[in-house]
Parts: C-alpha cells; structure tokens; sequence
C-alpha cells in the first residue's frame, strides 16, 4: 500500500501521520509537499492537521485553494481513499470535496484531550476492522471543530449513512455533555458521496501507541489497509 | 485605470450560531452592560486595487470574495468600494 | 547624546568611552544602553551565576549558547532553556506570552536542535481578583495559540497564584529539543569571508528597547509602555523550523542565532565575539517593513521570526532559493571578516563601530550591596500552635484541594496541544511530564518547580528545596538528572535586602545543584519585577532534565489498585512554614522552611530511582505542595479508587497531612513486591500507613473523603 501526506505551509501533524502510519502499517509513507505534484498514484492520501497558512482568514481555506487540490480532486474521482484530520477535515469541506463547515466551538478556545468516539458503520473503507457501535479514543486538538450544515441537507447526509464517527461518552451514548465543540448531531466524521474521502476531528494518529496513552488508531489503520489490499 | 479601495465586512449569517460573539457578549454583559443586545463578530478584509471603473471595483471584489474570502454556506458579507489609494 | 538617556550609568560610559578612545556616537550610545542592560549582560547577577555548577558527565554545552545541551545516549542531546518573558506579559498578556514561547523555541532551534516539547512557569496574582483573570486568559491564550499552531507540544508546566505578582505576573518559557551531537550548531564557528544573511520576518519597530524594557520597573500604568511590545506570528515561526533545520541539515549554514533582544545588534555581535571574527552590516540590506526607519531602530528592533546565518559565499545562492521555497524573506546582511570589530553601515556610512568583545562582554559588572533583611527574625516567628486545628477535616481538605493552586488546571492544559509530534508520555497535570525520544528509544523526564514563598522566608533553604524538589521528582519517575535550566525572576537588586535574598537563594539553589550531580546547563536572570507598590517574592524557578533508559524503568503515578499497600517515604513531620495549607488557612508567610540534607536527599533519589527501575511500585509520587494529604488525593483523583488510610501521628494532624518540605514520596505497592521494596527502603524513614480500596478516601480518625467529592475539589 501506497501512502501520501500533503505537507501545506502550517501543517503540524504530517509528520506524526507518516510516523504513525508506517509504524503501524509496515508501509511506505511519503510526504508531498503543496507545491509538488501528486504523481505516485497513491492509496491513500492524508491531508494532515495543523495550521495550514496558519489558519488565517478561514481554516482550510487557503490549504483548500492549492493547486495539488486539483490532484487531489483527481484522485477522488480516481476512487482513491482521502482521508483529512482536524485541519485536513477543514481543509476537505473548504475544497468543496465534503459538505459543511467546521465553526468555531460551541466554547471557543482551543481544546486538546481524549475524546470518546462511537464507529457509526463498519462497511466504509475506514472501519472495516471495528465493531458497529464500537467506542474508540481518538483525541481531539482543535478551535474550530464544530460541523456544521444547513438543516435539510444535514437530514439527507444522514439518510444516506455518512456520518462515521459520533462523539459519545465511554459506553457510546451521545449528548450534549459528550460533544465537545457543540457539532450537529454530534458529528465527528462523515464520508463522501462515493464513500471514498472521510473527514475526522479527532486524530487517529495519536492513537497509534500505547507508550502515549492508546491505540485504538490501530485498528483504524489496519481497516483501511485490509480494505485497499482487498480491492 | 485607477486605484480603489474596497472594505469587505465578514459575518456568520443569521442562524449560524456565532459562538465568538456569544461569548463576548456574555462578557459585557458581566462586565455591567446590562442593555447589550448582541454581538457579532466578524471579519474586516481592505483591498487595494486597480480597476477601470468603480463597477469594474466592486466586480472583481465580489468575484475576490466568491473564490476565496467568504464562505457562503456560513457567511455573508458587505463590501463598500471608494476611489483612492 | 547624553549617555543616561541611553540607560548607560556613568561608570559604563566612561568604561565604553576609555574602550573606543573617542566618544561614542548616538547610534553607539543607543546600541550600548541596550546591549549593556540587565536584561541582556546580567550586569547584577554574573558573580553570582558563577556559583552555579555547570560542567558533569552529561554536559555538552553549558552556560554561554542560546541553550545548554546533555548527551542522552547514541550520539543524541536535548537542548534546553528557560527564559522570562514577564515584563512584556504584563503590559500585552498574550502577545508578552506567545512571543515569549516564540523566542526560546529559536534559541533551541539555534542549537542545530528539533524543538520538541515546551512548558510554562506561570505565577499569577491573586485569584479572586478580576484582573488577575484578565490577565491569566490572555497569557494562557497567547502560549496556545502560538504554540499550538507551531506544533511543539506545551507538556506541561506550573501555575501557582500570590497577591505578589498582582501587578507582576510571571511568565517563563521553557523548550527542549533533540539534536544529534556531531551537528549541533554554535555561534563560534564563523569564520572570514562568508557572509551574513537574515531569514524570516521583515524588520519593524516592534520592541524597539524591549531589552531596556525588561530591565527597568514597570511604570504603574503599564499600558503606557504598550508599543514596546512584540507581534508574534506562529506561522512564520513554523516555516523557519523548518526552513532552518533543513538547512542545518544540508550543510548550507555555518551557524544561526536567534534574534530576540535587541534583535541583530545581540545576535551579529555575539558569533562575532565568540567566532574572534569581525562583523560589517549594511543595513540597507535589511527588508524593513517600514521605510523610515533609523539605524538604531534597525540594529534594536525586536521584530519576532527572525534568524541570523553564517554562511559560506559559495552557498549564499542554495540558501536564498530554499528560503524561497519555504516562503521566507531572506538577504545578504553583511560580511565576516579578520578583526574583532562590529560595524554597522547607512546610506554608505558607519554608524556604530564597536569592539565586538566589548558589546557581548565587557559591561563592568555591578555589586549592590546585600543586606540580611532586618524583618528576617520576625519572617521566622511562626509555630504550628498559632493554628488551631480544624474542626472539620474533611471540609480543611476539601478547601484546600479546591484553592487557587493546587485545584485542577485542565483551563489551562487542555487549552494547550500537549500531544502533537507523538512524543508525550506523560503530559500536564502530573508531578513530572515525560516525553518519548524516537532517535534513541530513551524517555526523557522534566520537572519544573519554583517555591517563591519558602524562599522568601529563608532564601538559602528555598533555593535548595526548589532544587531538590525537581531532582525528586525527576527520581521518583525513575530519571537520573543530566542538568537543570533555571529562570531568576526577582525585584530589584538595588534593594539590599532584596539583593541578599537573590544572592542567598542562589547560593542555595547552586549547593544543592552541586550535591545532587545535576549541572546548570543554561539559564535566564530577570530583576526589577517590581512597582511602587508591590515587589514579587523572591522566585527561582528551575526545569530539571533526566533521562529514562527504557521505558519499563518510568513508574507512572495515578495508577493504584485494588490491594496495593500505602507507603510514606520520608518524614511524618515536615513543616507547615510557607505551605499551602498555612497560606490557605492563614493567609500568612510565616516560619522557617526546613533545613535541607543532601545525604538525606541523595540516598532518597538512589533508592527511589531502584524502586522504578526494579518495578518495586505500582504508583510513585512526590510529596510536595499540600503534603500527604494533597498527594493522597490526587492519586485517589486518578486512580479512581479511594483507600483506607490509617497510621500513628506522632505529631500534630495538620504537620502530619499538610506539612511540606524534604524528600518524601506516597507509593502504592503490590503484595508481590512488599518485601523488596521494603528491602529497597531499609535505612530510610519508611512508614506504611494504608491499604488501597473502596470508593472514599478515608483517614482513620481524621476524615473520609469520597471520590466525588475530591473531584469536584480539585475540578473535575
């Protein structure tokens, strides 16, 4: 398996994605960096966290607008796996690839700790290894972690099964006292039309060792990895 | 071709929550500002630019807007051009 | 130009004036005033710096660079520092503090080093004032938002709370990073012929003098002095990590420095000094983000995001294109070459001429006079009699655990990315924060401590305790101490009893240092944190570094289970002088800490390093702020089980839960380990004082306290 990360000017976390992903996949990972062309034909591309342009303006916007997005965009219609966390999430609503927006939390202020989410289906190419209803720790790091979508188009992405990940409390129960940034319906994550590009607050990457507190990441890995070995 | 000036005032649109301004505004109100209705806040973007005319101005900021500046599923904006450097 | 209104004394005019044979210029005279100020040549505290240790078997680099480096196994070093940032968080409270984080992550990076993980030394005024609030929400925000968007972690750090620093809060800013030993970067290696280049940020008139700022009183109306103040752009400070490690890497620079006081001036005239080279600048070199800008204000400007280069002619062309990919501004500013002059050009003229040695070096060294301070007795004068003992235990403990110090900090630490780079082991809230070393397996533990109300009380003692305290901490994780980075923060020394105070403390601090084998490697002095109307306690603040081989030698705390038995290590009768409790109850400083041992404190740290090293405890902790009392209740807190305490109390209640001071530690052991951690602990104090188990806390004969109601004490 073939894995790319997109360094953008800002970007903090693409290093930690590509230690985490090969340590725990054994696969090569290869950092690309936003004015480079995306020309490997990867797997799986990352668009990791961080403060891309430094998150001036909008989160994501600037990011969003980048000309490897085009490869991006490509890759996409490819049916290749996009995955973006925290800023990558941002960065994939901004571009247009996923609906929505991410706001300013519900508490505004930067907000790093665990985080309790529940795994909404297990058929997508990201959770094929959990159980349905599994609650897994992903910790969270953000500002602007709020998803956010007009009414009715929010009823039609949840008719259509693409929310992924839940924020729920350690036995899976949702509600306002375990949704940290106050997102609609206490999104965490949702997919594509086609399926193929997930965007994640919470980072899966800092799961990934046990040293550092938890490892449920690993199987988030692992899924994807069963998944594009499969095909 | 002349210089412009173009001000384009960036809020949440009407309905989307505006935490900011929530919690600035339950700061005034601790702070004594008992009358205080509302806040909101936003965002203040200045361009410079060189246009034919102030239509062609107010043209190019709009599509400015449009490509990168506002997010019109969450905000909406005002623009103002004046001439001027 | 009158020199007094460059800040320079008399004595340092005549001194420069007798150095150049001639009379200074303006620009000369403003560079000097700026240069040779407290803040930036420690005028008032070299003699005592000296005190300090500062070479041992881990010690590649001590004091001198922008940070001191230790060797931690396999040809790797961490590089680390502690700077204040005070003056400049009390006028802008969260650009005095991102600006703060900003600067001593370059001073790691200038070390060649990967900034790694930061944490922040906070000293607030009292807590129920509304200002203090302010104050405290726009620090805590400015080292979030500009460290978090950088991306080296906040690991941790201490807060604590005094109406000492009402007008004064303190903010200390501590980095370390990881460089491999056969690449670390120096600012003795320039040589002639190549060239000086500056990278990053343009240059403006932020912090014109900030140098000079930090080294006088703060004006009752702070806000006067706002322009002063620095802008922070944690953007452009990411792209210059990366910018310079990747040149670093390459080869293309032969050394960097940090540009933060008195911004080109201090980093061109030190490798200059250090290298034995001479330095021209041309300042019309220099991109300005402002067109009008004089030569002085060019040489002094604290504009943030800025590195100077050395480097070599042939490589000039390599390094501007890398700057340009990296989105940098970056120019040739000048030459290296034979000589030890630093020159700077305008408009084709030389404005300032000076012996590079004499700018960096030669300011002739001040000894105010120390005094005993006359109410030194009477600070004394406390017996734990004065305090009647509580009624109602549980409600003391409870008051306590929920008090402006020792209550939960989550505000501040979940405010912060403590877990980017994947390094954090152990993050905020703990007695220690521990990272993980990916070049070389090894865990790194760091303890920062600062305890300004004992050593108000007796310096010396404080100093010392300060000191140990880290160095126990550091232990009980199971870290052998490879060096210690300290922060002086004091008022004025030109206040013969506060003077004293400053050179007792460190007299303290460096025997203690010495004792215990852990090197001063770097450190930062900041005086005159002081108004007319209130001086802040004498506050030492250090970060100790040790190593961890393995991570199977780390004992974690917070960890007890079911059937573990309790052990106090240490004395039952510590002293209740300067504690939290006597603050809290009493409201007063009162009492002489107590005497330190450092046979009792370095047998301490071997046995309580073997007891991590050989698994002997499930749980270790160190006894400090609140006593045992705090310490039991933290581990119940994170444990999420409570235990049954019972024990002798040889001495008052209150001594026993609540005192502070000396080495002491609260372990929970597991039935299979008792003996051999019994064996471990033979020859020093060691008392067993209960069982862990049940939903309370409950200490026989004095209070029960369930897990709800500690948790929502401490916060949550």
């Amino acid at each position: 398996m073939k894995v790319a990360v997109i360094a953008f000017p800002g970007s903090n976390c693409d290093d930690d994605v590509v230690q985490a992903v090969s340590d725990v996949l054994g696969c090569s990972v290869t950092k690309v960096w936003h004015r480079n062309r995306l020309d490997t034909e990867p797997d799986l591309i990352i668009l990791p966290g961080g403060f891309s342009y430094g998150d001036y303006l909008r989160s994501g916007a600037m990011a969003a607008r980048s000309p490897i997005m085009d490869d991006v965009r490509r890759e996409v219609r490819r049916g290749r796996l996009v995955l973006g966390i925290c800023n990558g999430f941002q960065v994939l609503t901004e571009s247009g690839l996923l609906p929505g927006a991410l706001l300013t939390n519900r508490h505004p202020g930067f907000l790093c700790r665990p985080c309790t989410v529940r795994v909404e289906r297990t058929d997508s190419p990201f959770t094929g290894t959990f159980r349905e209803g599994q609650v897994v720790n992903f910790p969270i790091a953000h500002n602007e972690g709020r998803y956010y979508l007009p009414p009715s188009d929010l009823e039609k992405l949840e008719k259509d099964g693409r929310v992924l990940f839940r924020y729920c409390n350690d036995r899976g129960e949702t509600g306002d006292d375990f949704n940290p940034n106050g997102a609609l319906n206490h999104i965490a994550g949702i997919l594509s039309e086609e399926g193929n590009v997930l965007g994640l607050m919470p980072h899966p990457e800092r799961s990934s060792d046990i040293l550092l507190g938890c490892d449920d990441g690993i199987l988030f890995w692992k899924s994807i990895q069963t998944w594009v070995e499969r095909r | 071709m002349a210089v412009y000036r173009a001000f384009v005032t960036i809020t949440l649109k009407k309905g989307v929550l505006d935490s900011q301004g929530k919690a600035v505004a339950s700061s005034l109100h601790d702070m004594g500002y008992g009358k205080l209705e509302e806040v909101r806040v936003g965002r203040y973007v200045e361009l410079a630019l060189e246009a034919a005319s102030h239509d062609e101005a107010l043209t190019m900021t709009e599509s400015i807007c449009d490509d990168l500046l506002v997010n019109d599923l969450i905000e909406e904006r005002r623009i103002e051009v004046v001439t001027g450097p | 130009m009158d020199y007094a209104k460059a800040g320079l004394r008399r004595e340092e005019f005549e001194a420069i004036r007798s150095a150049l044979k001639r009379e200074p210029t303006d620009c000369e005279l403003l560079v000097m005033g700026v240069m040779w100020s407290e803040h930036c040549c420690y005028k008032s505290s070299k003699p005592l710096l000296r005190l300090f240790p500062t070479s041992g078997d881990s010690v590649v680099q001590g004091p001198g660079e922008n940070a001191g480096v230790v060797a931690i196994g396999d040809g790797w070093g961490a590089a680390f520092k502690v700077e204040s940032h005070n003056h400049p968080s009390a006028v802008s409270p969260y650009q005095g503090a991102a600006t703060g984080v900003g600067g001593i992550i370059r001073d790691i990076l200038a070390m060649g080093a990967r900034p790694t993980a930061s944490m922040d030394g906070l000293c607030f005024g009292d807590a129920q004032e509304p200002k203090t609030r302010r104050l405290a929400r726009g620090i805590v925000a400015g080292i979030g938002g500009y460290g978090n968007a950088v991306g080296v972690p906040t690991v941790g750090g201490k807060t604590l709370y005094d109406k000492a620093y009402n007008d004064n809060p303190l903010v200390n800013a501590f980095s370390l990073g990881i460089v491999r030993l056969d690449r670390m970067a120096s600012a003795s290696t320039a040589r002639p012929g190549q060239k000086v280049l500056l990278l990053g940020a343009a240059t403006g008139r932020d912090g014109i003098a900030g140098a000079a700022f930090a080294s006088a009183e703060l004006g009752d109306d702070a806000k006067a002095s706002r322009p002063q103040v620095q802008i922070g752009d944690p953007f452009e400070e990411k792209l210059l990590i990366e910018a310079c490690l990747e040149l670093h890497e390459a080869g293309l620079i032969v050394s960097m420095q940090d540009m933060g006081a008195a911004g080109i001036t201090s980093s061109s005239s030190e490798i200059a000094a250090k290298s034995g080279v001479a330095i021209d600048l041309d300042l019309d070199a220099v991109p300005l983000r402002e067109g009008d800008m004089e030569a002085w204000e060019i040489l002094l400007s604290e504009s943030q995001e800025r590195m100077l280069l050395i480097v070599l002619p042939e490589k000039v062309d390599a390094v501007l294109s890398q700057a340009t990919r990296w989105g940098l501004e970056c120019a040739v500013i000048g030459d290296v070459r034979e000589g030890d002059e630093w020159t700077a050009r305008k408009d084709g003229t030389i404005v300032a001429a000076l012996p590079a040695t004499l700018i960096g070096e030669g300011c002739p060294e001040l000894a105010w006079p120390a005094r005993e301070p006359d109410d030194l007795e009477s600070r004394w004068d406390f017996g734990p009699e004065e305090m009647d003992l509580p009624c109602d235990w549980a409600a003391e403990t409870k008051a306590l655990l929920a008090s402006s110090d020792l209550t939960g900090k989550n505000w501040i630490h979940e405010s912060y990315d403590s877990m980017v780079r994947l390094a954090t082991v152990e993050g905020p809230g703990g007695p220690v924060s521990v990272i993980r070393v990916r070049e070389n397996g090894r865990l790194l533990s760091m303890a920062m401590e600062t305890d300004p109300r004992k050593t108000f009380l007796d310096p010396y003692r404080g100093g010392a305790e300060t000191v140990a305290r880290a160095i126990r901490a550091l232990a009980v994780s199971g870290a052998t101490p490879l060096g210690l980075t300290d922060c002086l923060n004091y008022p004025s020394p030109e206040k013969a009893d506060q003077f004293w105070e400053l050179a007792e403390s460190v007299r303290g601090m460096a025997d203690c240092c010495r004792e215990l084998a852990c090197p001063v490697v770097s450190g930062n002095v900041s005086l005159y944190n002081e108004t007319s109307r209130h001086r802040i306690l004498p506050t030492p603040l250090v970060v100790a570094v040790g190593l961890i081989d393995d991570p199977s030698e780390l004992l974690r705390w917070g960890r007890w289970a079911k059937g573990d038995r309790l052990f106090l290590v240490g004395t039952v009768a510590s002293s209740l002088s300067g504690s939290e409790y006597q603050q809290h109850r009493l409201g007063v400083l009162r009492g002489r800490p107590l005497a330190i041992s450092f046979e009792m404190e370095q047998e301490f740290v071997d046995k309580a390093r073997s007891t991590a090293h050989l698994q002997l405890a499930r749980s270790g902790r160190p006894i400090a702020g609140g006593g045992l009392a705090v310490a039991l209740a933290k581990e119940t807190h994170q444990s999420g089980t409570g235990a049954l305490v019972h024990m002798a109390v040889p001495t008052r209640p209150d001594v026993l839960l609540f005192g502070e001071g000396g080495p002491r530690a609260l372990y929970a052991v597991p039935a299979q380990k008792l003996e051999a951690f019994r064996k471990n602990w033979a020859s020093f104090p060691l008392t067993e004082i209960g069982i862990v188990g049940g939903e309370a806390l409950h200490i026989r004969g004095l209070c029960s306290l369930t897990l709800a109601e500690i948790s929502q004490s401490l916060g949550r």
